[in-house]
């Protein structure tokens, strides 16, 4: 525990006060019966920089409990420098377990991936989000996009993925993209790149978003439709590694990370999931999530 | 693999831990005491408190040793301090009528009751460095403050009284109006929940008086300059101390402390539309901790330029206004750039590759469309 030696008092448990984390509770609840639906909430200021994970932390410590066994990943790494340091801070203020294994864990805090490994009803996976707003980038103002939400009116939404289409002969969106959740609201799924954006539809874990700077709260419940946005004749579909293999593993159907040799020229591909490689090279059995979009590119559609 | 090398992280954040302490210490000079930073920093702390949004400049020398001077970062670190403790209470309104004052001027006035008081200020300083302070010692300190001493005189002290205001004067000759008969007067708390816009003004007067003064003084500057409400008179900015009261439990009124602020009063002519109405005086409103004459002087910018109800420029726009000042927030997320972001990369690297290709092949496409067709036509022209 930290303490605070002025006043030889600790910290609470889970660091932030219990009206506050009961209040992040309350506000969760209503997210996850709103599916996609941000719900604003007080996002009391934490000892980590805004932007650096303060949403998905006032998430995990709101629901952590004793029992829980932490696993903590950023851009899908375990041991990536802020990953270890929001670790650190929560084991600190609640001494819960932690863990690398996907499989062990309860709660899963991540920034920009869900793991390649499926996630069970026991398991929640909470995302640090910088942008919750999807419309930000056609609207710049919050009341306006309140209002274009609360009317389902997302015509400039579509109108800007058209454009896309007509200027540069595909939907460009990279990471983060948008998705329509239940058929109501669209949806930030935080900078995940495409090729995690099916595995949110009808999972069996809950997903829950937080964004800490933009105090804003949302929620993919188990079992919910979340269609990435696409027109009639312009599919969505995912990063292409189709003849790309992992040089440590061999594998080929994961999300990769691209490193350029110290020539500057040759590129090496490895599995990005830290946790996921490690179990590869290790050859445990891993239950690998399945999607349509997956199945088009081994079949070489 | 860069500095996501597997297992790595923790050590390296220890690594950067204990370096950044050597850095802090590493010319074994004397550490500068807290007492110390407290009483010969204090505009610096002032400036903590406010953008920290604590009051305590114990807490806050503290903060100001631990980030090695950076005003901002320590106000961050007061942040995250104050949002451990709990909300208690809700202090009465402050009586700034009632302010013991130790500064007090107005700009729009030659004379005003109970006059001119500069009080503390480098205002009508000239700012020279000063090399006399360079090897300054405790005797020269002593003898400045009892030559400094000798010179009050006791008995006039307890002439020193409470006094009203220069808006008073304008308001009971009835050309100071509200300017919104109607405005938003529901008291939020910034603090407990998320700001939804339009937000009602208590919030705007709290996320000001919590924002960051550089940031403030941008947008207020811009807003005098031409991109706003325009060149405010100061009617009046006064600088000292107001006594804070709380109700407690059983609902009697306690005497707490207390405390410094800055209140600047700027009295701009709002130009009416409707023919039959006389142009009248409002104000815009700045209210601070401690002495930050600048951010208070920009809050009364900003609040009046958000109430013109022209929200054309970015001064007056209240979104723009509120949610950029936010000093604490703005450094966070302008500082999570130097997160690793090589997935979110990977993605916009795949489309841009794609679509460089798709370029290419169109191009290739069209060459050879245009290459049969001028040779169809050369047919035709032999023919």
């Amino acid at each position: 525990m930290i303490e605070n030696k002025k006043f030889n008092t600790e910290y609470n448990f889970a660091f932030i006060d219990e009206s506050t984390k009961k209040e992040i509770r309350r506000k969760l609840l209503k997210a996850i019966c709103i599916p996609g639906h941000q719900v604003p909430y007080s996002s009391p200021e934490m000892p980590i920089a805004r932007g650096w994970g303060t949403g998905g932390l006032h998430i995990t410590l709101a629901i952590i409990g004793k029992e829980d066994t932490l696993k903590m990943i950023d851009q899908g790494s375990d041991a990536s420098v802020n990953a270890c340091n929001l670790r650190d801070f929560v084991n600190k203020t609640t001494g819960c377990d932690i863990t690398f294994d996907t499989r062990d864990a309860t709660i899963i805090q991540t920034r920009h991936r869900i793991t390649e490994e499926k996630l069970s009803d026991k398991q929640i996976m909470v995302f640090q989000v910088p942008m919750p707003e999807p419309l930000r980038f056609v609207e710049r103002y919050e009341y306006k996009t309140r209002q274009m939400h609360a009317e389902a009116d997302y015509a400039k939404m579509w109108l800007t993925l058209y454009e896309s289409y007509v200027k540069w002969g595909d939907i460009m969106q990279g990471a983060g993209y948008p998705v329509m959740v239940h058929n109501r609201y669209i949806m930030s799924p935080s900078p995940i790149p495409r090729w995690d954006i099916p595995n949110l539809e009808k999972s069996e874990c809950i997903y829950l978003f937080g964004a800490g700077r933009e105090k804003r709260l949302y929620a993919v419940p188990p079992h919910t439709d979340v269609k990435p946005l696409e027109l009639e004749d312009v599919k969505f579909h995912i990063e292409n590694f189709v003849e790309i293999f992992c040089a440590s593993s061999g594998h080929n159907n994961a999300f990769m990370d691209e490193m350029y040799q110290d020539d500057g020229i040759s590129k090496k591909y490895y599995v990005n999931d830290s946790n996921f490689l490690d179990k590869l090279l290790e050859k445990k059995e891993v239950m690998q999530h399945t999607n349509k979009y997956l199945n088009g590119l081994q079949n070489g559609q | 693999m860069g500095y996501v090398s597997v297992k790595g992280g923790v050590d390296a954040i220890e690594n950067a831990k204990e370096l950044v302490e050597f850095y802090r210490v590493k010319n074994h000079t004397k550490p500068i005491e807290i007492k110390q930073i407290q009483s010969q920093m204090r505009l610096g702390i002032d400036k903590i408190m406010g953008e920290g949004s604590l009051y305590d400049p114990e807490y806050a020398a503290l903060a100001l040793k631990q980030m090695e001077g950076d005003v901002l970062e320590a106000a961050f670190v007061i942040r995250a301090f104050r949002a451990t403790l709990q909300r208690k209470y809700y202090s009465d309104v402050i009586d700034t009528r009632g302010m013991f004052i130790k500064r007090k001027i107005s700009s729009s006035f030659r004379e005003v009751p109970g006059g001119q008081v500069l009080g503390p200020t480098r205002d009508y300083i000239q700012r020279m460095l000063d090399t006399d302070k360079y090897d300054e010692n405790p005797e020269q300190i002593h003898e400045f403050l009892k030559e400094f001493n000798d010179k009050i005189d006791n008995d006039k002290l307890k002439d020193v009284e409470v006094y009203g205001k220069v808006i008073d004067l304008l308001k009971n000759e009835g050309l100071l109006q509200p300017v919104e008969e109607n405005y938003d007067r529901t008291v939020k708390d910034v603090t407990r929940e998320a700001v939804k816009f339009p937000a009602p003004r208590s919030v705007t007067l709290q996320m000001l008086a919590r924002g960051e003064t550089g940031g403030m003084m941008a947008l207020g500057y811009s807003s005098m300059r031409g991109f706003g409400s325009g060149h405010g008179t100061i009617g009046e900015l006064r600088y000292g101390e107001v006594k804070i009261n709380v109700k407690d439990s059983k609902g009697r009124r306690r005497y707490i402390g207390k405390i410094n602020v800055t209140e600047c009063e700027m009295i701009t002519k709002i130009n009416t539309t409707k023919k039959s109405k006389v142009p009248y005086f409002a104000i815009g409103y700045g209210l601070v901790f401690g002495q930050n004459e600048t951010k208070a002087i920009c809050m009364s910018i900003l609040d009046r330029g958000i109430r013109s109800g022209n929200p054309s420029s970015p001064s007056n726009n209240q979104e723009f206004v509120l949610y950029h000042t936010e000093g604490v927030e703005a450094m966070g997320f302008t500082n999570h750039l130097k997160l690793p972001h090589y997935v979110t990369f990977q993605s916009g690297l795949n489309n841009l590759r794609e679509a460089v290709k798709r370029n290419i092949e169109e191009k290739e496409s069209n060459n050879k469309f245009y290459k049969a067709l001028s040779k169809e036509r050369n047919k035709e022209k032999i023919l």
